[in-house]
């Protein structure tokens, strides 16, 4: 035997392996869509954090006899990297998917990924808030996300901490100090002058969150998600509002160790709270604080932050079935289940007016009526154009900038052309 | 089956009937065949591995750095532009300089320590030097994301340890991940806690390689322990330290848990990017940002470009100084 011919032996063999390897894994990629209308065995739903679908969804395994199962991700964000992955790979995601705003946007330069659920369900486009409505559509008309909860806005405060710096308490006279933000600013001198110093708000940018959302026009992207975030006037009133009270700041980026910590020194008496924020105010204020914080309006009347949809993926076998599916779970009467259980906020005109829903009143913040607060916080949002990459912006662009500005890393000058510069590179797409 | 190919009893005298002498045939070729194949298979199961894990990825992160690739989209092919964006990469530039920053940091005091560490576990007179060997690696089993956690507490600005100490020495608080320098000390803290033991260790082995009569004979001669030490250890020791050196370079080329952690998983690394290393912008960029896993892939090949200049500059140094 020839050293050439017993070479090419072993790669032969080599090759029949590496081709048993490679067809074993395209085994796994058969594409064997069922027929058409074949009823499927079993239902995938993808969601994170709390969106209280438990008993729903064991009420609609009884109803119609198809199996659902719940996959629950805890954080938002590991639930981006799986989800990412599950489209790039065009294998694993679930039947129904929860987006939230800023995946929702991000995902929709792409939107062939996702189903269009026009023809697959009936037109429910009059029974939601219209501009929640209209976020679920993508630009080329494909209605990717039926509308689930809302984010809206208010302001958690301390009573104790309030009392001792010589501040009204009473929930209506607390929002009654701040009718717009310079009157929150305001509160805030006061607070930190009889408080010896203390600061009033956890951070800047958790205002400039609270006043963008509050519609006053487009910000990073105007509607034909050109970048506008240099010129844009409601994110230049954002910035201005958030270093104007940098001075009763504490400094505590959200989410990090300082902030968390922050709820049970008490280095902050002030924060902004979306209705899926009180879950994380309670928690990280542990019980010992338990009827210490109250909700108020927030300046300025209404805001939002967060919220979510519910998208059917491309790769979904049964894409009729699981769009109705989450149009089960979007429809009125589930709503107000799902509030009753984790707190979502409805987005189903119907649900927001539902008893059930606005007599709610929330224990651990003093039996603040947080129904009523939230719902009516809910009809004053104004409509916001939100781009592609708005979340890319705001975490990665405008936030930074803040933050550099109001630790003194950079002046007000030097924060705005690090944000500008940033926001070009970050809202590309 | 290659165990009885070779164990094969030979076969008794007799004139071999046609029958057994085929079936002797048979055996000696899958001998042969033991011989000359089984080796590869192996050392196939590391190859296998290697090229799912190891190769496919890099290849396949080659291709997608000469696109302009949309990680749940479109792409399409641009030939070396990403490369060339690059260059003026102002971020890029700014991940760099900080990888080195932290490296340096990191590196040099942490080879010093472990030098001094391994010098002192070699002496003949300690006592319970299996105690001491293990207690100094115990950093390195470690899980990287409990010590970065935990470091990140002691780092904090308003309750943490290092703080309250500098309070009590009379110094302002210090902004730890609100400046370059300070956040380059934190960070190149995890590192060295967790590494100075390990390297301790590779050293120390080195060490103990080393003859022992060339010590004798040196003691003999009138030398000193800190003469010993200079012209003996050190001389011999290089090939381990530059061994050291590399496994420490590629480490710090890599740097990505610690920093990210630091900055409470903001992978901008500070709000200026003062502690963003390469492998953060790389994640960033490959990963975060969804439309430019094209670019990210560039950063990677970048990052591993640069692990083989460094470690090639590593190895000419000690070719040199073996001649």
């Amino acid at each position: 035997m020839s050293v050439t011919t017993r070479r090419t032996r072993l790669a032969a063999a080599a090759l029949a392996a590496i081709t048993a390897i490679g067809g074993l894994a395209a085994c796994g990629n058969d594409d064997d869509k069922p027929a058409a209308g074949e009823k499927p065995a079993k239902l995938v739903v993808d969601t994170f954090g709390e969106f209280g679908y438990e008993e729903l969804v064991k009420q609609y395994e009884k109803d119609t006899g198809i199996k659902v199962e719940l996959r629950k991700t805890a954080q938002l964000a590991e639930y981006r990297p799986k989800l990412v992955r599950y489209l790039a790979t065009g294998k694993g995601a679930a039947d129904v998917t929860a987006l939230e705003e800023g995946i929702l946007n991000e995902f929709k330069p792409n939107a062939r990924n996702w189903a269009d659920l026009n023809p697959l369900v009936a037109d429910h486009s009059k029974e939601f808030l219209p501009w929640k409505w209209e976020l679920g559509k993508a630009p080329d008309g494909r209605l990717i996300g039926l509308p689930t909860d809302v984010g809206s806005l208010a302001v958690c405060y301390r009573k104790d901490l309030f009392q001792a710096a010589g501040l009204p308490t009473e929930r209506d006279q607390v929002s009654a100090l701040w009718p717009d933000w310079k009157g929150f600013h305001d509160a805030g001198l006061k607070y930190k002058q009889g408080s010896g110093g203390k600061a009033f708000i956890d951070s800047i940018t958790a205002v400039s969150n609270g006043v963008m959302f509050q519609g006053n026009g487009d910000l990073f992207y105007d509607k034909e998600d050109n970048i506008i975030a240099d010129t844009s006037p409601a994110v230049k009133n954002a910035w201005d509002t958030a270093t104007s009270m940098a001075d009763i700041s504490a400094k505590a980026q959200t989410w990090s160790p300082e902030w968390s910590g922050g709820f049970k020194q008490g280095t902050f008496a002030a924060t902004f709270c979306p209705s899926w924020m009180l879950g994380i105010v309670s928690e990280n204020s542990g019980a010992a604080n338990k009827g210490k914080w109250d909700v108020a309006s927030v300046p300025g009347g209404g805001g939002n932050w967060g919220g979510s949809w519910l998208a059917v993926p491309a790769q979904s076998k049964y894409p009729k079935e699981a769009a109705k599916l989450a149009e089960y779970l979007t429809n009125a009467k589930s709503q107000v289940e799902a509030f009753k259980a984790k707190g979502p906020l409805p987005t189903n005109l119907e649900a927001l007016k539902n008893e059930a829903f606005t007599g709610y009143t929330n224990e651990y913040f003093s039996n603040a009526p947080t129904g009523k607060i939230f719902g009516e916080s809910v009809a004053k949002i104004q409509p916001t154009h939100l781009g592609p990459k708005h979340q890319a912006v705001k975490e990665n662009a405008l936030e930074p900038a803040l933050r550099a500005f109001e630790s003194g890393q950079a002046d007000k000058a030097k924060a705005w052309e690090q944000f500008t510069k940033d926001a070009k590179t970050q809202g590309a797409f | 089956m290659s165990l009885s190919a070779t164990t094969a009893p030979p076969s008794p005298a007799a004139p071999p009937s046609p029958d057994v002498s085929s079936r002797r045939s048979r055996g000696r070729l899958l001998n042969r065949l033991d011989v000359k194949y089984s080796p590869y298979l192996y050392i196939a199961p590391f190859f296998l591995i290697f090229g799912a894990f190891g190769l496919y990825p890099m290849v396949r992160t080659a291709w997608m750095s000469l696109h302009d690739w949309d990680m749940i989209g479109e792409h399409s092919f641009i030939g070396f532009d990403n490369y060339t964006r690059l260059f003026s990469d102002e971020y890029f530039w700014n991940a760099l300089v900080n990888t080195f920053g932290i490296f340096a940091l990191s590196t040099i005091p942490q080879l010093l320590l472990a030098l001094f560490l391994a010098n002192l576990l070699n002496r003949t007179f300690l006592r319970a030097k299996t105690f001491f060997r293990m207690a100094i690696f115990m950093p390195n089993v470690v899980s990287v994301a409990a010590v970065a956690i935990v470091f990140g507490m002691l780092f904090q600005r308003e309750f943490g340890l290092f703080n309250w100490l500098l309070s009590l020495v009379g110094v302002d608080p210090v902004d730890w991940d609100g400046q370059r320098w300070s956040s380059w000390f934190a960070i190149s803290s995890m590192v060295n806690w967790r590494w100075t033991g390990y390297n301790t260790l590779i050293l120390l082995a080195g060490m103990q390689a080393i003859p022992k009569d060339l010590y004798e004979a040196a003691a003999i001669d009138g030398a000193s322990p800190w003469r010993q030490f200079w012209q003996i250890t050190l001389p011999m020791l290089k090939p381990t330290f530059i061994f050291v050196v590399i496994l420490s370079t590629i480490g710090g080329m890599q740097l990505f848990t610690e920093p990210l952690l630091f900055a409470n998983g903001n992978i901008l690394g500070g709000s200026q990017r003062e502690f963003q290393t390469l492998a953060m912008y790389m994640y960033e960029m490959g990963i975060v940002n969804l439309n430019s896993a094209g670019y990210g892939a560039a950063v990677a090949w970048a990052i591993f470009m640069i692990i083989v200049l460094v470690s090639l500059f590593n190895f000419l140094l000690v070719r040199r100084s073996a001649k």
